[in-house]
């Protein structure tokens, strides 16, 4: 299945909840944010989300900034 | 929330402690400020800024000239009526006092407003006893709408309305508003107002709020000097203004300097002010409140009127009566205090040329 | 008399905000933040890089810090908006700077936008610093809005000019009761002091710092002047006279009278 994450488009081999396919990203839940679809996906929620085709991701974290 | 809540936080300030507490180099460094803050302003109102008084004028005068150019706005009041149910111990029209009673009747008006633009004035302030019974708001309203065939700007002295009463007045062609506190002190307020509605202070306190909130673009105050403390006085008006001006910030702010002067009946002023004492209040005033207007109107001799153009006055009144009507035609009856400056409209605007200043009649025109 | 800063109601102990911005690494926060002492620390919000995922700069920043994020990217209250319901997200606070510019040549803020902004986001319990270009009636519309403080700018961001805007930062520290946040065209110390002494409650400088010879050293001396500044404007600025007294006394005409 097919996913749009920060913008760039990715292949996946099987459906994967959020926090399986974060984890093989090498994110940690404490320095990024993630959005789903346009929702804000709590850390809490990560387990129990299951991507779907044609989902589209946002991970966000703070850089420096003024 | 009005004025009032700021009037009474300063019922416990001890005042006299303030007074005696000032030093020199305290003073001068108030007089050099750029931004003046209540208590900076009352410093200046001491004995103890009266040997600065001759620094104050030099940056008062600055000032002016920078906010105002050289300029003299002028206007003459017409007294529409001297009825009055008040009984206040300080004014010719009194209700016990016996003068000739009289209104204008419409056409009176109307010669009366042909006789006073004929010398060039187009911005004219309106004055009634009170009297709700002869000259009611309706009343009001009918000289207006005569009035502002003559006269681009109309400013109204009456008594204190209520806000829909204002609202109805500006849409008939009032822009401008001058209410007195006369005292701001409520202890003296009481003691000069005997009877009659005028005695509720707060109405007439927050007066220029309602006004304001009905939309008047100009609001002149002041308090009647003479009264009581001069000094308290003139630190309530200042703060008066600068909480009218900060409130509504589209309202254009004047202050007069009203002195207590000769008149019917046989109150005597508690509190003499000295020219002296008038010229620090102005100096004083300017310094806190440098965009705000200050009239000083015939009450006050040609001598003083014309020395204070310098130092911060902007507005003036000229060709002055003070009785009703007194322009067209020349009746016998008393005015509501003697003028001192009895100059036709013509000698003040030479006077003003002559001084380097410009004499505007017509400030702005309501289209 | 103690001379607190209250923003959010919480009691700041710092008057100098520092910004992570353009700094070539962020190894130096927490140096920085020693050195200056700031304790708001301003960060931006960015899409992580998948390839190459960076450093958490939030081990960088001290945990006695607040975080402040700002909304750099954002073209319109909607997108001001959403960036900070992420920011938050993040779990390090509730601080949000607003920053909505559509006006990559000078990089100045959209204030009406700006507005609509804060007026959403402090409904939602967001402590809102709107970054502004200052004007007093946009002020107190902030202030309406139920913003925390304002944080006019001095000069556009990047250009280090100083308090080209001076005179409207003074009608602001006088008209409105919030905090006064002078933020972006700091560009020395003695700017900070100045925008102290004038009374601001604080100041935020990023790029003065980030592009000194020397960060660390340039992050003390910013340090320095904020107290500086701030300690002169309690203490009271003295007598500057600055108007002329006129050839022939303008008081004589009373000396013959009482």
């Amino acid at each position: 299945m097919k996913l749009k994450v920060n913008g760039r488009e990715i292949e996946l081999e099987k459906a994967v909840t959020l926090s399986e396919f974060l984890k093989s990203r090498g994110f940690e839940p404490e320095r990024i944010v993630v959005e789903r679809n346009l929702e804000i996906v709590t850390t809490e929620a990560w387990g129990q989300i299951i991507l779907e085709d044609g989902d589209q991701l946002e991970i966000l974290s703070f850089v420096g900034g003024g | 929330m009005s004025f009032y809540e700021v009037y009474q936080q300063y019922q416990e300030f001890d005042f006299d402690a303030f007074l005696k507490g000032l030093s020199a180099p305290e003073l001068l460094r108030i007089i050099s400020k750029e931004r003046l803050e209540p208590l900076d302003f009352l410093a200046l109102l001491t004995d103890q800024a009266q040997p600065y008084l001759e620094l104050m004028a030099a940056k008062a005068r600055q000032l002016t000239l920078q906010h105002f150019g050289r300029v003299i706005f002028l206007y003459a009041p017409l007294y529409l009526a001297n009825y009055c149910v008040n009984q206040c111990a300080y004014c010719g029209f009194n209700v016990r006092n016996k003068i000739t009673r009289k209104k204008l009747s419409f056409e009176e008006v109307e010669r009366e407003a042909e006789a006073l633009a004929r010398t060039g004035l187009r911005h004219i302030l309106i004055l009634t006893g009170e009297s709700r019974r002869e000259t009611p708001v309706a009343y009001l309203g009918e000289c207006v709408q005569i009035l502002k065939q003559y006269f681009a700007s109309i400013t109204i002295e009456v008594y204190p309305l209520q806000e829909s009463e204002y609202a109805r007045l500006i849409e008939d062609g009032v822009d401008g508003l001058t209410v007195y506190q006369e005292a701001y002190d409520e202890t003296t307020y009481d003691q000069v107002h005997l009877k009659g509605p005028k005695r509720d202070y707060r109405f007439r306190l927050e007066a220029p709020e309602r006004a304001a909130k009905a939309g008047m673009r100009s609001i002149n105050i002041g308090a009647l000097l003479g009264l009581a403390d001069w000094r308290k006085e003139a630190f309530f008006t200042g703060l008066h203004a600068d909480y009218l001006q900060t409130k509504f910030s589209d309202v254009e702010l004047g202050v007069s300097l009203p002195r207590l002067r000769p008149h019917v009946g046989a109150f005597q002023p508690q509190a003499p002010v000295s020219d002296r004492n008038l010229v620090q209040i102005l100096l004083a005033l300017r310094l806190f409140l440098p965009r705000v207007g200050i009239t000083i109107s015939t009450r006050e001799s040609a001598r003083l009127r014309d020395n204070l153009i310098g130092l911060g006055v902007t507005k003036m009144s000229a060709g002055s009566s003070t009785k009703v009507g007194g322009y067209a035609h020349q009746e016998e009856s008393e005015g509501q205090f003697a003028l001192s400056d009895t100059r036709s409209v013509a000698e003040i605007k030479r006077m003003i040329i002559q001084k380097g200043y410009q004499p505007v009649f017509k400030d702005w025109l309501a289209i | 008399m103690t001379d607190q800063l209250i923003i959010g109601g919480r009691q700041i102990k710092s008057r100098f905000f520092l910004g992570t911005g353009k700094l070539a690494t962020h190894q130096i926060i927490p140096k920085l933040v020693e050195v200056s002492g700031a304790e708001v620390v301003t960060v931006a919000l960015r899409r992580v890089d998948l390839d190459t995922p960076d450093e958490n700069l939030l081990n960088f920043i001290p945990k006695e810090c607040i975080v402040m994020p700002n909304t750099s990217g954002a073209r319109n209250a909607a997108e001001a908006i959403r960036i900070a319901r992420l920011a938050r997200a993040m779990g390090c606070g509730n601080w949000i700077k607003i920053e909505v510019i559509t006006d990559n040549k000078y990089l100045l803020p959209d204030n009406l936008e700006t507005i609509r902004a804060t007026e959403v986001l402090a409904k939602e319990g967001f402590v809102v610093l709107p970054y502004m270009c200052p004007d007093l009636m946009d002020a107190k519309r902030f202030r309406d809005a139920g913003a925390a403080a304002v944080m006019p700018l001095g000069a556009p961001i990047g250009t280090n000019k100083g308090l080209r805007t001076r005179e409207l930062l003074k009608i602001l520290i006088a008209e409105i009761e919030l905090p006064i946040v002078v933020d972006a065209g700091i560009g020395k110390p003695s700017e900070a002091a100045e925008a102290m002494e004038l009374g601001a409650a604080a100041v935020l400088v990023n790029t003065a710092i980030a592009t000194a010879g020397d960060p660390i050293m340039m992050g003390r001396a910013f340090g320095k002047a904020v107290e500086a500044g701030r300690l002169a404007y309690l203490a009271g600025l003295g007598v500057t006279k600055e108007f002329a007294e006129a050839s022939s006394p303008l008081t004589g005409f009373l000396e013959s009278v009482v």
